[in-house]
């Protein structure tokens, strides 16, 4: 019946601020200034500036998102074995940090890795060498998976917790041990979390130029870095739009990726 | 011996959700504490003062910064659950392929790279010739709200025991008067839970804020990073510190509060 | 006797201070088919997942073939448990379902595959290798669930309430089934069950249990035909649960009336209760009868009427028979003696839990 009809204004908005806007970048990223077609802002990316940009925040983003997983998967499996409540106290642990500003957040970690800072000073109260990954890809890394580490956790915790517990008993009571189960049976059953999770990770890591911008001081440059200045201070906006539609490239295997694994939205966050 | 080695896994477990509080914490922490030093600098601890909580209420550059931050936070997640809702249930009655198409077009601002959605928005804004401003800020805002309402909603409808509809209007209700005495009940915590994360992921944005304000119109997040450079002013950090705590009262009274917890269980 | 398989020895288990298990001590012999009956709650499911390793007790033993196994986790146990929603792996085939624990041991291939037929044909699903878990029914997951314990060739087969999910008829089907496979494998079942009726068609031997205690062990005709507390006689079947007093040696008086009956040794005089199952009342003429009562209720069941006669003290007697007695007409009652269980009154709530066969 009209039913549908509800969902009319979604339609539209979906069209006019998403679907068109896109296009938008197609169409920048596809001309030149004077207007005619070109694939030069495409071709941009092998430029050795552009080229290496993407390298080191493929490179970056890769890193934190292994780190993410690797923090992540015993952390869910901790809290689903203590049971944390219905899922809302894990999922509100992990949220509260956005309430304190992102960017906030992001700068506190320069208070705590500068030189003299918190951590150095702990470092130096214990007799413990101090430690130097201030404006360096290190940084940017421990940056990256403190801000989207929580992307990962939920996403994990929530397949984890869909697991019946006496599926892993089963196959405890088959025989097989820890590592066993965990590669066997853990592991399987939290594909779509896994996925999901990782793509939550790797496409906001891939593209930031604010966490690079905070942590590595100004000389380190990511693809997002030239995209963002290409914007705001360049003003070349079809070579930026080139570039942001060479970026999208990844965003879209990634995107396929879930859209194959996770078919069900097992593995969505929230 | 079992029973030891039980123990010592527990407490790894317990060091190991401690480290992990402690890095997601941290941060947080360290700005709180900065708001209570004396000292301009981040390096160094000057003592004890409250002076940055009352400059912050006299910098007029801040208070409209928040006043931008509040307004398009509560109208981006207000305007977003309305459209959201209605969404959710215009799409629960459509057949399969229509509604996977809407779904996967609609979920695009929130799998997408923000800064790509950001630059999208503003190329679209100027293309039609709409000025960057406080609005434009807003539709940015209401585009990457819509998915996550939506996914809040989606779950509790499908849950909605379909006869309880279908019970009303065979009681003699009329579509409407059903939908809001019957359904909407139902689905409500997943429309509040909708408002919610819409109103925290449009308070905490940086990057869509970024690419679709206007030339001297900031939220907080714009206010910070034009500060960067120069130096953050510690009042930033007592304002923030401020609504962490306003904000963390509000959740434990909502979550913890006894009578709630009842009702729950009973349900 | 023949050699116990598993002792369980005082265990004693409780969550979060609440007792589920007190002292219980039980023995089960190799190939018996052990039934664990109760109400929910009533401690039989810890006792199956403490004997698979899932629980630890907090007192006691559990010895398996002579060995304390007490503290060994369930992948090093040989035994195998059938869960209550089959707990199949999701992301793995029928084969590789079956395959899981053979492969964890490193059995060669050619033999996972042999095994793998064997134990599809055994629960009635040749040709099932590479269908995937969602694809079956419930019955036939529970199947597989079966098929995947038995082809470790575990010494015992622990199953937790595997036909509850089940509708009546797939059950009864399912309960032939079990008896069968039971029979053609030669090991030791233990069975966790609420339903009484499963209990009495399938086991060697049941364990009814309530609230942590076990109330009575015996063969499914012992316990039917002589439960040895209020509890068993009403968990069994429907039964007339009635006070009474021992007269004498073979003579006890209820509601006033006297019946014979054949039990001995209770002294003179001794409050008892009396269990008299529905299908052993019998109705005769009002003059015949020990007691005389009008017909209160009936309803026709197919095999036999049901119908209640309320005698003048106002109790409901429950009658299960083919002849027909009309609502409203006076009717004389009969019982055999030997159809007369008397037992001791419990002295105290807690004697009650326990039981009397202490």
């Amino acid at each position: 019946m009209s039913r549908k009809l509800l969902a009319g204004p979604y339609l539209i908005w979906v069209i006019g601020f998403t679907v068109i806007p896109l296009l938008m970048i197609v169409y920048y990223g596809l001309t030149a200034s004077s207007g005619a077609f070109t694939l030069a802002n495409i071709a941009a990316i092998a430029q050795p500036e552009h080229a290496k940009a993407l390298w080191l925040a493929l490179l970056l983003s890769l890193i934190s998102t292994v780190v993410c997983l690797l923090l992540a998967f015993p952390l869910a499996m901790i809290l689903r074995s203590r049971g944390v409540g219905k899922g809302s106290f894990v999922v509100f642990l992990f949220i509260l940090p956005m309430w304190m500003n992102f960017l906030l957040r992001t700068l506190a970690w320069q208070t705590l890795l500068e030189k003299n800072g918190v951590i150095n000073g702990i470092l130096g109260f214990l007799h413990l060498p101090k430690i130097a990954i201030i404006n360096t890809p290190a940084a940017i890394v421990l940056g990256m998976v403190y801000n989207f580490l929580p992307f990962m956790v939920l996403p994990l915790y929530n397949v984890l917790s869909k697991i019946d517990d006496n599926t892993i008993n089963a196959a405890r009571d088959l025989g097989a041990n820890f590592f066993q189960t965990l590669v066997w049976v853990w592991i399987p059953l939290s594909v779509p979390g896994i996925i999901s999770g990782i793509t939550m990770v790797f496409v906001p890591a891939l593209t930031t130029f604010v966490i690079s911008n905070l942590l590595g001081g100004s000389k380190i440059l990511l693809i997002g870095n030239v995209i963002e200045q290409e914007f705001t201070k360049s003003g070349n906006w079809n070579l930026g739009s080139g570039l942001s539609l060479v970026l999208m490239v990844f965003i879209l295997i990634s995107m396929m990726l879930v859209e194959k694994y996770d078919k069900n939205g097992e593995g969505t966050a929230f | 011996m079992k029973k030891s080695t039980e123990k010592i896994l527990r407490a790894a477990e317990n060091g190991y959700l401690g480290l992990i509080l402690v890095f997601l914490y941290a941060p947080i922490l360290t700005m709180m504490a900065l708001s209570f030093n004396a000292s301009k600098s981040r390096a160094q601890w000057g003592g004890f003062t409250l002076t940055w909580y009352t400059q912050m209420f006299d910098s007029s550059s801040i208070m409209a910064a928040l006043y931008n931050t509040l307004y398009i936070a509560f109208m981006s997640a207000f305007i977003a659950t309305v459209i959201g809702t209605a969404a959710a249930v215009g799409m629960n009655s459509m057949k399969r392929t229509p509604r996977a198409v809407l779904t996967s077009l609609g979920n695009i601002p929130m799998l997408n790279a923000e800064i790509v959605t950001g630059i999208s928005l503003m190329l679209g804004f100027i293309a039609f010739g709409i000025t960057l401003g406080r609005t434009t800020i807003l539709l940015g805002h209401i585009t990457f709200n819509l998915p996550y309402v939506v996914l809040s909603v989606m779950p509790k409808l499908k849950q909605t025991n379909k006869s309880i509809y279908e019970a009303a209007l065979d009681l003699g209700a009329s579509p409407v008067y059903a939908f809001f005495k019957v359904v909407f009940p139902d689905i409500m915590p997943g429309v509040l839970s909708g408002f919610l994360l819409a109103f925290t992921m449009s308070l905490d944005d940086f990057i869509i804020t970024h690419f679709t304000k206007g030339a001297g119109v900031n939220t907080l997040s714009t206010l910070i990073y034009s500060e960067v450079r120069r130096g953050i002013k510690p009042s930033m950090y007592a304002l923030s510190t401020v609504i962490f705590v306003t904000v963390l009262a509000l959740l434990i009274i909502a979550n913890f509060a006894p009578g709630k917890k009842k009702g729950e269980e009973a349900a | 006797m023949s050699q116990s398989l598993i002792d369980l020895v005082n265990i004693s288990k409780s969550f979060d201070g609440e007792l589920v298990l007190d002292d219980l001590n039980l023995s089960v012999k190799e190939n018996e088919f052990v039934t664990l009956l109760g109400p929910s709650g009533c401690g039989k499911t810890t006792t199956l997942r403490i004997i698979g390793g899932f629980e630890k007790p907090d007192t006691g033993k559990v010895i398996f073939s002579g060995q304390d196994i007490t503290n060994l986790p369930p992948n090093k146990r040989q035994l195998n448990t059938v869960f209550q929603k089959y707990a199949l792996f999701p992301h793995m085939n029928i084969s590789e379902n079956i395959a899981f624990g053979l492969k964890i041991k490193n059995k060669p291939k050619s033999y996972i595959q042999d095994k793998i037929k064997y134990a599809l044909k055994l629960v009635n699903l040749d040709g099932y290798e590479n269908r995937t878990v969602d694809s079956l029914s419930g019955g036939q997951q529970q199947r597989i669930a079966i098929a995947r314990a038995i082809v470790n060739e575990p010494k015992l087969l622990l199953l937790d309430e595997p036909l509850g999910a089940l509708d009546l008829k797939l059950r009864q089907d399912m309960q032939y089934e079990l008896i069968r496979m039971k029979r053609e494998l030669g090991i030791t079942f233990i069975y966790v069950t609420h339903d009484q009726e499963e209990a009495l068609t399938m086991s060697d031997y049941i364990v009814v249990m309530n609230q942590g205690y076990i109330q009575q062990m015996g063969t499914p005709e012992q316990i039917y035909n002589e439960p040895e507390n209020a509890f068993v006689a009403d968990f069994i079947g429907d039964s007339n649960i009635l006070g009474g007093t021992m007269i004498r040696d073979e003579l006890v008086e209820i509601l006033g009336a006297r019946f014979d009956c054949v039990d001995k040794g209770f002294g003179n005089n001794t409050p008892v209760d009396v269990v008299i199952r529905p299908e052993d009342v019998e109705l005769v003429a009002p003059e015949q009868g020990t007691l005389v009562g009008t017909c209160s209720h009936l309803i026709f069941k197919g095999v036999h009427y049901e119908m209640e006669v309320t005698t003048p003290d106002g109790f409901e007697w429950l009658v299960h028979s083919t002849k027909l007695c009309p609502v409203g007409q006076k009717v004389g009652i009969h019982v055999d003696p030997f159809n007369i269980q008397i037992m001791n009154k419990p002295a105290s709530e807690d004697e009650e839990a326990i039981g009397v066969n202490e």
